[in-house]
C-alpha cells in the first residue's frame, strides 16, 4: 500500500478560551483578534519543512488541501504549497498529492488545470490530481458559489479540465456555467491523458457514485478514524461491485490521525493536548455553516433527514483518552500503531493511507519525531500490503515500480 | 382554508412542472411566496381568499414531485421570463394584482418593472432586492437555530412562530416538511446568493402599478429602513409599517396585514 503524509496547516497557537469566544472555527474568528501574521509565516514554513521531512523519511506521497476563512487549515491555494514540494522533492520517489484545489470555487476552472499541469511538469510527472467539491462553507460562503449549483459546477469543471489537459486541437467550451471561446492549455501535464484523479467525500452519496462510474479513486476523509469507518467503506465496496468495478484496494484512500512514540503511555501523554486542541478548537463548526440549503442535492437531503440524526457527538466534551478509545486518534508505540493499522487497512481495504502526522497545536519538533518513528517502524510493515495482488492504477506511472526491498530491512 | 382547486401546469418547454393553488371567489390576485415555500403562507392566503380569488404559485423546484425543475432555469432573466410565462398561463384576463413576500416580493417587483402594463396593483411585504452597505441584509440561510427564530419573528414564542417552525411527529411527514423547508430556501437562494442584490435599483423606476409596501417594524432580516429605500424609488408608493412584527408580518399579524392589503387593492 501507499502511505502518505497529509497536512492541514492549522493555526497552532489559538488562545485557551478560543472556543468560548467563538462559536465556530470557520468564518467567525476575527484575524486581528486571534492571529499573528509573523507566526503564520512560520507555520507555512514549518508545514513545508515537515512535508519535505516526511518525503526524506520515506513517506510515499505528500498531501495538501484547500480551505478558507478558518483556523483549522488555511492553505488557501494548495498549488502554492505544492510547487515548493514538487521542486523540493525532485529526484525522490514521492508523489505530490493535491486533494486539492476546489473546482467550483475557481472560475474559470482551467486555472486549476494550468496549476496542476505546472506541478506535474515541475515534479516530472509525480502529480496526483485530487478534486474535492469543497466544504459547504468554503465554497458557498468564502467563495460565493451558489449552493444548489456547487455539484453541477464541479462536474462541468472536471469535464472541462480533463478535456483541456489532453485535447489535441483548440476547442470552444460552451457549458452551463463556463464559457471559453478558445481553450489551448499551456502547459499540459506530463501524465497523459491525465494524472491519476482522486476525489474526496465524507460519505457515500452522488459523489462516490460519480467516482466509481469514472473509475477514479475515492478518498474517505473522516476524522472519526478507521475504527468507525467500516459503515462507509463497506458501502463504497458494495457500490463498486454493483457498478462492475473490481475490488482493487487502491480505489480507496483513507485519512487517519496518528501519533507514534516510544511507548503507549508516552504517546498518550505527549499527543493528548494536541488531539484535544484539534477536536475542541479546530473542528468546532456549527451545523448552520455545514448544512447550507442546496449543498445537498434533493435525494441526499431527504436521505439525510430520514436517517434520524445520530446523537451528535459533543467533541468539546471528549478528553484525549476518549478520543483514543473511540479511535478518532490512533496513538501508541510503533508496534501498537502498526498492528492497529494493519488490521483496519485490511478490513477496510484501503490502498492509500493518508496519515495526519501533524495535528492541532503540535510543535514542529514533535511532528518531525512522529514522522521519523512512523516512517522507520510502522511504514515498512504496511508498505507490502496489497502489492502481491493489485496494481495501483491511481498512482503516477513513473512511481509505480516496486520500491527496493531494502526499505524492509529496517523492520 | 376552504378547499380550493390545485392546477398542475407544465411550462418552460415542458421542463418545469408546477402547481397553482386556487382558492376564494372574486377578482383575481396572484400570490408569490417567500424563501420558505408556499405551505407556511397558507394561513395568510386563506385570509386573502375570503375576499379574492387567490392564485398561489410555487417557485420552480418547490412544487411536489418536481424538485429538479429548479435546474431548468439558469439566471435572473430566465426566472423573470419564466414568471411571465406562468402569469400568461393563468389567463387572468386583465393585468395582474400581485402580492409577494420577501423573495416573492422581489420577483413581483421585477415583473412590474420588466412589463409595467402587465401589473395592475402591487403589494410588497418585507421585500428583499435592494442593498445598503450600512444595513446589510442578513442571510437567513446561514443563521443558527436561535438567531433564525429571533430574526424572522418579533416574538419567537408567538403562535405564528411556533406554527412556522412546527415539525410533525410522523417520520415520513417530518421528512416531507423539513425537506420542503430546506429545498425551498435552496431553490430561491439560487437566484440571490450570496446577497440579494440582482440590480433591481437600476430597473425599479419602471414600476407603474400603484404599490403598497408593508414592513414588519422589527424585521431582523431586512430592517425596516428599507421601506423608505423602496418607497422613494416607486412613484406614489404607500407604506404600512406593522408594529411588533418581524420579517413575516403576514403570519405574525395576519389579520392586520390582510386587511391593509385588501383595502389597498380594493380601491
Amino acid at each position: 500500500m501507499k502511505v502518505c503524509m497529509f497536512h492541514l496547516m492549522p493555526y497552532r497557537d489559538l488562545p485557551a478560551d478560543f472556543e468560548q469566544r467563538y462559536s465556530s472555527a470557520y468564518i467567525d474568528p476575527l484575524w486581528f483578534d486571534v492571529a499573528d501574521a509573523e507566526k503564520v509565516g512560520q507555520y507555512y514554513n514549518w508545514t513545508l519543512d515537515e512535508l519535505l521531512h516526511a518525503a526524506k523519511a520515506g513517506l510515499h506521497g505528500l498531501c495538501t488541501n484547500q480551505h478558507h476563512q478558518n483556523v483549522y487549515g488555511f492553505m488557501a491555494n494548495p498549488s502554492l504549497m505544492a510547487s515548493v514540494l514538487a521542486k523540493g522533492t525532485n529526484g525522490q520517489n514521492v508523489a505530490i498529492i493535491q486533494i486539492g484545489s476546489t473546482l467550483p470555487s475557481t472560475s474559470p476552472p482551467t486555472r486549476i488545470a494550468e496549476e496542476y499541469a505546472i506541478l506535474d511538469c515541475i515534479s516530472g510527472g509525480r502529480l496526483v490530481a485530487g478534486f474535492p467539491t469543497g466544504l459547504p462553507s468554503d465554497a458557498t460562503i468564502s467563495n460565493a458559489v451558489v449552493p444548489i449549483e456547487q455539484r453541477e459546477r464541479f462536474r462541468e469543471a472536471l469535464a472541462l479540465v480533463t478535456k483541456a489537459w489532453s485535447a489535441k486541437e483548440i476547442f470552444a467550451w460552451n457549458g452551463k456555467h463556463y464559457q471559453l471561446g478558445m481553450v489551448n492549455l499551456w502547459p499540459r501535464p506530463i501524465q497523459q491523458p491525465h494524472p491519476p484523479i482522486w476525489i474526496p467525500g465524507s460519505g457515500i452519496s452522488s459523489t462516490a457514485e460519480y467516482v466509481v462510474e469514472h473509475d477514479h479513486c475515492f478518498c474517505h476523509l473522516s476524522y472519526y478514524g478507521a475504527k468507525n469507518a467500516a459503515a462507509v467503506t463497506d458501502r463504497y465496496w458494495e457500490l463498486a461491485a454493483r457498478k462492475g468495478r473490481d475490488d482493487n484496494p487502491y480505489r480507496l484512500s483513507f485519512l487517519q490521525l496518528i501519533g507514534v512514540a516510544g511507548s503507549d503511555a508516552e504517546a498518550e501523554d505527549i499527543y493528548g493536548p494536541h488531539a484535544e486542541y484539534f477536536f475542541h478548537k479546530l473542528l468546532y463548526t456549527p451545523p448552520h455553516y455545514q448544512q447550507i440549503p442546496g449543498c445537498l442535492e434533493y435525494p441526499a437531503l431527504r436521505q439525510a433527514l430520514a436517517h434520524n440524526p445520530r446523537a451528535e457527538v459533543k467533541l468539546g466534551e471528549l478528553k484525549a483518552k476518549d478520543l483514543y478509545e473511540r479511535g478518532f486518534v490512533m496513538v501508541g508505540s510503533p508496534r501498537t500503531v502498526r498492528e492497529q493499522l494493519m488490521e483496519y487497512m485490511k478490513r477496510l481495504r484501503v490502498g492509500h493511507l493518508l496519515s495526519l502526522l501533524h495535528f492541532g497545536s503540535m510543535p514542529t519538533e514533535l511532528c518531525k519525531s512522529n514522522i521519523d518513528l512512523f516512517a522507520r517502524e510502522v511504514l515498512p510493515h504496511l508498505a507490502p500490503l496489497w502489492d502481491d495482488k493489485y496494481e495501483d492504477r491511481w498512482w503516477p506511472e513513473k512511481l509505480r515500480a516496486k520500491r527496493p526491498a531494502a526499505a524492509m530491512a529496517v523492520a | 382554508m376552504a378547499a380550493g382547486e390545485t392546477r398542475r401546469l407544465r411550462l418552460w418547454q415542458g421542463r418545469i412542472e408546477t402547481e397553482v393553488e386556487i382558492a376564494g371567489e372574486g377578482l383575481p390576485l396572484v400570490y408569490l411566496h417567500g424563501p420558505w415555500g408556499l405551505p407556511p403562507d397558507r394561513p395568510f392566503i386563506a385570509r386573502l381568499a375570503a375576499a379574492r380569488r387567490v392564485y398561489s404559485v410555487r417557485h420552480p423546484g418547490t412544487a411536489p414531485g418536481d424538485p429538479e425543475a429548479i435546474h431548468a432555469l439558469s439566471g435572473w432573466l430566465d426566472l423573470i421570463v419564466y414568471y411571465g410565462e406562468l402569469l400568461d398561463r393563468l389567463e387572468l384576463g386583465a393585468p395582474a394584482t400581485i402580492v409577494g413576500h420577501s423573495f416573492g416580493a422581489l420577483v413581483a417587483a421585477e415583473i412590474a418593472a420588466a412589463a409595467p402594463k402587465s401589473v395592475q396593483r402591487l403589494v410588497l411585504i418585507d421585500p428583499i432586492g435592494l442593498w445598503r452597505d450600512e444595513r446589510p441584509v442578513k442571510n437567513w440561510m446561514l443563521l443558527s437555530e436561535a438567531e433564525r427564530r429571533s430574526s424572522l419573528f418579533a416574538d419567537p414564542a408567538s403562535e405564528a412562530a411556533k406554527n412556522f417552525f412546527a415539525v410533525p411527529d410522523g417520520a415520513g411527514e417530518r421528512v416531507d416538511v423539513l425537506s420542503q423547508f430546506v429545498w425551498a430556501q435552496a431553490c430561491t437562494g439560487k437566484f440571490i446568493w450570496p446577497l440579494p442584490d440582482r440590480g433591481l435599483k437600476r430597473r425599479i423606476h419602471r414600476i407603474a402599478a400603484p404599490t403598497l409596501i408593508v414592513w414588519g417594524e422589527d424585521d431582523g432580516i431586512v430592517t425596516v429602513d428599507y421601506a423608505a429605500e423602496f418607497s422613494s424609488r416607486i412613484a406614489g408608493a404607500e407604506v404600512e409599517i406593522v408594529g411588533k412584527a418581524g420579517h413575516l408580518p403576514h403570519l405574525e399579524h395576519g389579520e392586520t396585514v390582510a386587511k391593509a392589503v385588501l383595502a389597498f387593492i380594493g380601491r
